[in-house]
């Protein structure tokens, strides 16, 4: 496969809620080492277009191509290469944060490397509450939680759904810096977001889905 | 990587099983972590079973005849006392959208959910059904039979449950919705369940009570998981 040909394509995408259409003729093309910041008021379908490209979701229309090839939802393909950070964190309240980091990098098919995990804690500054169980953090701590399993995470395709949510200046450092590796290393982001994303402005595409909307 | 093994066609038997105890472990970890639960569930058994001596009759005869039914409709109504929390908790705080998009095998995952659901809910219950008999004039032979019925009835209300909990994911007054659809399907294993300690009353074998239970059981082992998978996945969408 060249470098310039797309890793994720989507072709005049189309989501509908009952008889309203929230968006239609979406199209867009993310090359390796590409951001695309999906923007736009609230109820416009972010979070449902998030859903389609992670695969949980079948658009009304269009289709969604992985390079190169078309993919449904629950596809195996899409099912290896998107790590999917929802705005549901996922935490379950009685594990601690290493057995919820443990059971996730597992639930993807890799093996639970207790170290790792440390260093991920450590990295995102969880490293001191990293043996209570999750409903004694705070909900940035939580969000924190999240960050460390990007940070474990060798899924190409990051899928995150208002990463910026709840996060303090440290966080967002830990997450520039996570997203800055995981567009280095070829892999690709697409993000819901009201605010800017700390991603350098090169690699950014914007996507305002208020344009898309009743086209 | 792991393309090969997550297709639709056929996931080999390691990936299956590995992702049948992930989800098995898991479960148990956090049903162990809220004893609580669990517990209520079983003190709800056991007071429904001891109530009907005292609402009935002291007299022998009465109690006899009653036993196996009690028994039996307590141990479906533990079972859907249970059920909303197999998938609900998952669903709303977002782990059953990672369960699904994870590249282990869907139906796999969902049986070891099934089957951490069976070890906190009906296991214990069919273990305590020969203790609690005792208040039903029952002698170890019907206990033993009882037992026996149990344990290969309770398995079915786990999994016929699942689908129902599957179904419902979502649904405004799911809790209530879920009874109406899984209790008619619980019928037939109350009948085959409470008919095998009267077969023996009446002289017969019981076998053909327990056959008829392990073949339903049987049968839903092997359709419930798919079902549940399919249900989950029209869920999230």
């Amino acid at each position: 496969m060249p470098l310039s040909s797309p890793l994720l394509e989507a072709r005049s995408l189309a989501a509908r809620r009952g008889y309203a259409t929230l968006f239609q003729g979406v199209s867009f093309a993310l090359v390796a080492g590409g951001v695309l910041a999906v923007s736009g008021p609230n109820g416009c379908g972010k979070t449902t277009l998030l859903r389609m490209l992670a695969g949980l979701a079948a658009p009304a229309e269009g289709e969604i191509l992985l390079g190169g090839t078309r993919v449904h939802p629950f596809d195996p393909r899409l099912r290896d290469a998107v790590a999917f950070n929802g705005h549901l964190p996922a935490l379950k309240d009685e594990l601690t944060a290493i057995e919820n980091l443990a059971a996730w990098t597992t639930l993807e098919n890799e093996r639970a490397d207790l170290q790792g995990i440390d260093r991920a804690l450590d990295r995102v500054a969880l490293g001191k509450r990293s043996r209570i169980p999750a409903r004694a953090l705070s909900q940035g701590q939580r969000r924190r939680i999240g960050l460390a399993r990007l940070a474990l995470s060798p899924r190409r395709l990051w899928i995150l759904d208002e990463p910026l949510t709840a996060l303090d200046g440290d966080g967002v450092d830990v997450l520039e810096a996570l997203l800055a590796a995981q567009l280095d290393g070829g892999g690709i982001v697409v993000a819901a977001s009201h605010q800017a994303l700390p991603v350098a402005a090169e690699r950014l595409h914007r996507l305002d889905l208020a344009l898309a909307h009743h086209r | 990587m792991s393309e090969a093994t997550t297709t639709a066609a056929a996931p080999d038997a390691a990936s299956v099983s590995a992702a049948f105890g992930w989800a098995l472990a898991r479960d148990l970890r956090i049903a162990l972590r809220s004893k609580a639960e669990l517990g209520v569930q079983l003190m709800f058994y056991v007071i429904v079973v001891s109530l009907f001596p005292l609402a009935t009759s002291p007299s022998r005869e009465v109690l006899a005849t009653l036993g196996p039914g009690v028994l039996w409709t307590a141990a479906l109504l533990a079972s859907l006392l249970s059920l909303p929390r197999l998938f609900s908790a998952d669903f709303s705080d977002g782990t059953l959208e990672q369960i699904a998009l994870s590249p282990r095998p869907l139906p796999a995952l969902v049986s070891g959910k099934m089957a951490a659901h069976w070890l906190t809910t009906g296991l214990p219950v069919a273990v305590l059904a020969p203790v609690l008999g005792g208040q039903y004039a029952m002698d170890g032979t019907e206990l033993g039979i009882l037992a026996a019925a149990l344990l290969l009835g309770t398995p079915i209300l786990s999994l016929l449950g699942a689908i129902g909990a599957a179904l419902t994911l979502g649904a405004r007054g799911g809790g209530s919705l879920l009874a109406l659809l899984v209790l008619p399907l619980y019928a037939p294993v109350l009948i085959f369940g409470a008919g095998a300690v009267d077969a023996l009353r009446a002289g017969m074998s019981a076998g053909p009570q327990l056959s008829l239970l392990a073949a339903g059981l049987l049968l839903a082992l092997v359709a419930a998981p798919f079902a549940v998978a399919t249900a989950v996945r029209i869920a999230l969408d």
